[in-house]
Order: C-alpha cells, then structure tokens, then sequence
C-alpha cells in the first residue's frame, strides 16, 4: 500500500516536471520576446521591468541554463510576477485556490451522489418510463455545453424567479461572520456547484446504469439470489459495491476535466477562483498568470488522481492483494 | 451495407440524431446562398427580438447583426472544426496506438507514458494556455482541439491491436513476408475501424463542445462568427435579452446531441454481437 502510493508520487512529480518544461518551451516558443511576453502583452511593462526579466531568467544565456534557472524558481514555488496586477503569481492563485476548490469539491460530491443515485433508479427500472426519464435526461445533459447550462441558470433561478443569487461568492458589504456567513456562501454556492455538476452527473448516471446492468448478470448474483436474500440486499451488497468500481476509475479520470468546467463555471458566475482568474488573464493577456494557474491546475488533477487511488485500494481489495 | 443500415434504423434516437445532424449539415452548406452577406454586418436596429420582422426571423444582437445569419454561419464553422479536429486527432493518435500496441515491449511503454502523459494534464487548460501562446486563428483552435483530443484514440488503438495481434490470419501475413507497416494499415487496423469510428463520432461532438468553450471565452478566431463568440458576447445582456444567449446554445446543444445519438446507433450497428449481449 505504502509502496503504491509512493510510486504514484514519483510519478506525480515526473508529471509536474514535465509540465514545467513544455511551460518553458511555450514561453520560447510564442512570438516575441520572451522578456515581453512573460510581462503580458499590450505594451504593459515598461523597460525597466523587462531588462530585471531578462537578467532574472538568464535571457541572454543558452538555452539550457536557462531552463534550469526557470524550473529552480519553480521548484520554490516562484511561479513569476504578474505585472498587470502587481502581485507574484504564486500570491495571486494562493488567495483564489480555496474558492476554486470548494466550487469544483461540492460539483464533484454532487455529481457523484446524485450519479450513481440516478443510475441506480434507472438499472432498477430498466425499459420502464422511469428509466427513459432517466437516461434521456442524462444524455441531454451529456450534450449540453457548461457555460450555457450556467448562463441559463442565472436567467431562470437568478433574474426571473429571484432565488438565488447568480453573482459573486457572497454578498457584499453584508457583514457576515461565522455561521451566517457560511450559509451566505452556500447559498452562493449552489448554482455554480450544480451547473458544473450537471454534465458529470450524465456521465455518472450512465456509467453506474450499465455497470449495474452488467453486474446483476453475473453468477454470484444468481448464487445470491438462489440463495434465498431479498432484492434490496442483493443490490445493495453485491451489485453496487461492485458497479462502483468502474464508475470511481471514471470519476479519477475525469479530475482534469473538472477544472476545465471550473474555468467556464467561475467566468459565468464571477466566481473569485482560479478558473475565473485564468479568464481574466486571457483578457489581459497575463501570460504569466495563465501559465501559473495551468501549472497548478494540473497539480491540483494529479493530488486528485492520488486521492482517487487511495479510495479505490479501500474500495477494491484486490489491489491490496497483488502488491 | 443493407444490414448495417437495419441495424442503424432500429436505433429510433440514432435516426432522430441523423435527421438533425441532416438539417445542420445543410444549412451550413446553404449559408453563403442564404445569407450572402456578413454575418458581422449591421443590418437592422439592435435588439430586435425573434419573430418581430419577418426578413430578420431570429431578431438582431446588440449591435445589429442578424441572429440566424450568425447561426448559418456558425453551423458550418462548428461541423468543420469538429470534422477537421478529429481527423487531426486520429492521425495523431492511430500512428501512437498502432505503433505502441503492434510493437509492445519498449515502445508500448514510452508511447503510452507520452499518452497518459497528455491525458492527465486538465486539456482544457491546456488549450487554453496553447491558444493564448499562439494567435487564436481557425488552424490554431483546430490544432488546439486535436491536441487535447487524442489520447483516447491512442489507448483505443492500442488495446484492439494488442488483441488482434496474435490471431492466426496475422502470423501468415507475417510468415508470408510482409512488412510491420503493410500489416499494421492492411490487415489489423481496417479490422480495428468499428471502434474507431464509433469513437470518432463521439469525439467529433466533444471537439464542437470544446471549441464552443474556447470561443465562448473569447480564444476563438476574432474574424469567424461561431455559436460560442455568439453566446459570449450576448452575455453581458442576459438580463434584459436572454434569448440571444439561448438560441445559439439550443443549436450546440441539438448539434451535439445528434452526434452522441448518432455514435450510440453507429454502436449498435457495427458491433451487433456486443448490442445483442448487453440487452
């Protein structure tokens, strides 16, 4: 066990360095100085700032010793300066990292419950009305594009029906403190959560509906029910425990492409995250920023692929066996 | 062919995606007859709302442009960046599976940490930070996608090779002397295709969601019109005209689904033992 998760984390890094490096290329590779474009296009820096670029990162040095005085900045976390906002990058994603991971934390949750929820309702009901219900949802939801779901949102539950608020991570200027205060944020929270989690959900749904499905055919299940146990107990016990696997292999799996909505999910609802800065670098042209937030994301997906692991060796026995 | 196409039809939302996917096809190749002008062009007031006018049958935007000549247009751009980011992708990652899954040992090996590499790097920020390395154009946002999009193909590829690779009709190739390359394009991958296919149509779909996206978010290519700048740019006016936000998304949305029904009866028909099995 130990010795699994320590070669995931090797691993981890190996990722993590590689990303670095293909960082370090793009920066070279993109037109124009690379002084210019680390300090964000449009003529932001002045000279001053450019010529400290340039002597920092080694511009005038070959190639090589420059990649290395890059990925030692890294490796401490210095992730660079955004000169648009006048902050070190690495500050500006420490302070919007917590928001992001509560927003893409209650999706993921959501996402996953409600999934396997609904998959579970519709095997249960195969070829009946429920089960159409079901899986035409879901696969409508499959369908639709993120950003929209959200702008949708907003329009229904936000301006028309007034019931939540469709903007920002609390209100401001309340004053809220301690419990008030966290309920005011929930209540922030449940638009951006459930339209990021809505096209998971679809790919949940329908993954534990034909894991379940497949399940329920195998022989131990007709052993158990030959053996006298009620339905219930059956599906409970012995085909979801096992329909969950490939359905957490997936949810692993899908890590990155959380973040990706959480992008598309924060700009909608001026969600203070990462995701939200990441778009307003692109606006500024924040090259900076843009590669940092992509640098931590992918560390983000890779903590997650870790977590992911250690709860399938719980959930799986076999791979405790094996090693 | 006849029975493959029983098979499709029996799939009653496969015939319903294709019907679609008909309808979109044909208005994006009918744009430039039906709306020979710009679609940048201000043609009326703005914020027509739909219906009003009977020349201007989905309204204008807020600076005046006509919404269904934006949706035409947009129709074809979407279907070619889907088609051209696939084809890209397969050509990237057939080559990477085949070789990795034909080859095994080494190869296999660096191949698929090259893949899983790619695969575990959120790809959505991954185009995003390509895109905003290089000037968004058509070609950049069609090489973005494919770049992203591959790595499923690979370990697809992989995995049937890996499989036909030691069946009987492949050693006789080999033992009649033909060459890696000749046995990998003429005999194991067309025996590969019916995954692949249904893969691809799938992917095609995902890669005109993604590119909605990037648009959307202002990364496209500033001298196209696509359903995804449409949204983005009615979004500071979802308040008051929501529909501008909504129509677009409603043709993404049919568009897509389309090609999922569509993969799902490609599904059906080209695999008929694994549809019968699963049932």
């Amino acid at each position: 066990m130990t010795r699994f998760i320590l070669g995931r984390l090797v691993k981890s890094v190996f990722i993590l360095l590689a990303i670095l490096i293909l960082n370090f290329f793009l920066i070279h590779a993109a037109p124009g100085d690379p002084a210019a474009v680390m300090a964000g296009e449009a003529g932001a820096a002045d000279e001053k700032f450019l010529a400290d670029l340039r002597a920092q990162f080694g511009l005038d040095q070959p190639l090589y010793v420059q990649l290395w005085i890059y990925l030692k900045g890294a490796v401490q976390l210095d992730l660079g300066f955004s000169f648009r906002q006048q902050m070190p990058v690495a500050d500006l994603i420490w302070n919007r990292l917590p928001a992001t991971l509560l927003l893409t934390g209650a999706a993921f949750v959501l996402s996953l419950v409600l999934g396997v929820i609904a998959g579970v309702a519709a095997s249960a009901r195969q070829g009946t009305w429920g089960d159409t219900v079901i899986s035409t949802l879901a696969l409508l939801f499959y369908a639709t594009p993120l950003f929209w779901v959200a702008l949708m949102a907003v329009v229904v539950f936000s301006v028309w029906l007034g019931w939540l608020p469709g903007f920002g991570f609390e209100t401001i200027g309340a004053g809220y403190t301690g419990f008030a205060r966290a309920l005011d944020i929930g209540r922030h929270l449940i638009l951006p959560a459930t339209t990021l989690g809505l096209f998971f959900m679809a790919i949940y749904t329908r993954m534990t509906r034909a894991s379940m499905l497949e399940v329920s055919r195998l022989d131990f299940v007709k052993t158990a029910r030959a053996k006298g146990l009620r339905h219930g107990v059956i599906q409970r016990r012995h085909v979801l425990r096992n329909a969950l696997l490939p359905v957490i292999t997936l949810a692993g799996l899908q890590a990155g492409q959380v973040f990706g909505g959480a992008v598309l999910t924060e700009t909608v609802f001026a969600w203070p995250g990462i995701g939200r800065l990441m778009f307003e670098a692109i606006n500024q042209r924040d090259y900076n920023v843009i590669l940092g937030v992509f640098f931590v994301s992918a560390a983000m997906v890779l903590l997650f692929n870790l977590i992911t692991d250690v709860i399938y060796v719980f959930v799986d026995p076999r791979i405790r066996l094996t090693e | 062919m006849r029975d493959f196409w029983k098979r499709y039809c029996r799939n009653r939302g496969a015939l319903i995606g294709l019907l679609i996917l008909t309808l979109v096809i044909l208005i994006a190749i009918l744009a430039p007859l039906l709306f020979p002008q710009s679609p940048w062009k201000m043609v009326q007031r703005p914020f027509l709302p739909p219906f009003s006018q009977g020349d201007l049958l989905l309204g204008t935007d807020a600076v005046g442009r006509d919404v269904m000549a934006g949706l035409a247009h947009g129709a074809y751009v979407s279907l070619l960046v889907g088609l051209v980011s696939t084809i890209v992708a397969l050509a990237i990652g057939v080559p990477i599976g085949a070789s990795a899954g034909y080859f095994a040992g080494r190869v296999d090996d660096a191949l698929m940490r090259f893949t899983e590499f790619f695969q575990t790097i959120p790809s959505f920020a991954l185009a995003i930070v390509l895109l905003a390395t290089f000037q968004p154009s058509l070609t950049f946002v069609i090489i973005a996608i494919a770049i992203v999009s591959w790595p499923p193909v690979a370990r697809l590829v992989r995995g049937e090779v890996l499989s036909l690779r030691t069946r009987e009709f492949i050693e006789a190739a080999t033992l009649s002397g033909l060459g890696n390359l000749q046995i990998i394009t003429r005999h194991i991958l067309p025996n590969a295709l019916p995954p692949i296919i249904v893969l691809a149509s799938l992917m095609v779909a995902q890669a005109i969601l993604l590119e909605s996206s990037l648009s959307f978010l202002g990364l496209g290519d500033p001298n196209i019109m696509s359903w995804g700048y449409m949204i983005g740019a009615a979004r500071t006016v979802i308040r008051e005209q929501w529909w501008l936000s909504f129509i677009p998304g409603m043709a993404i949305l049919l568009t897509v689904l389309a090609l999922n029904l569509i993969g799902e009866g490609l599904n059906d028909a080209l695999n008929p033992r694994l549809t019968r099995k699963s049932k």
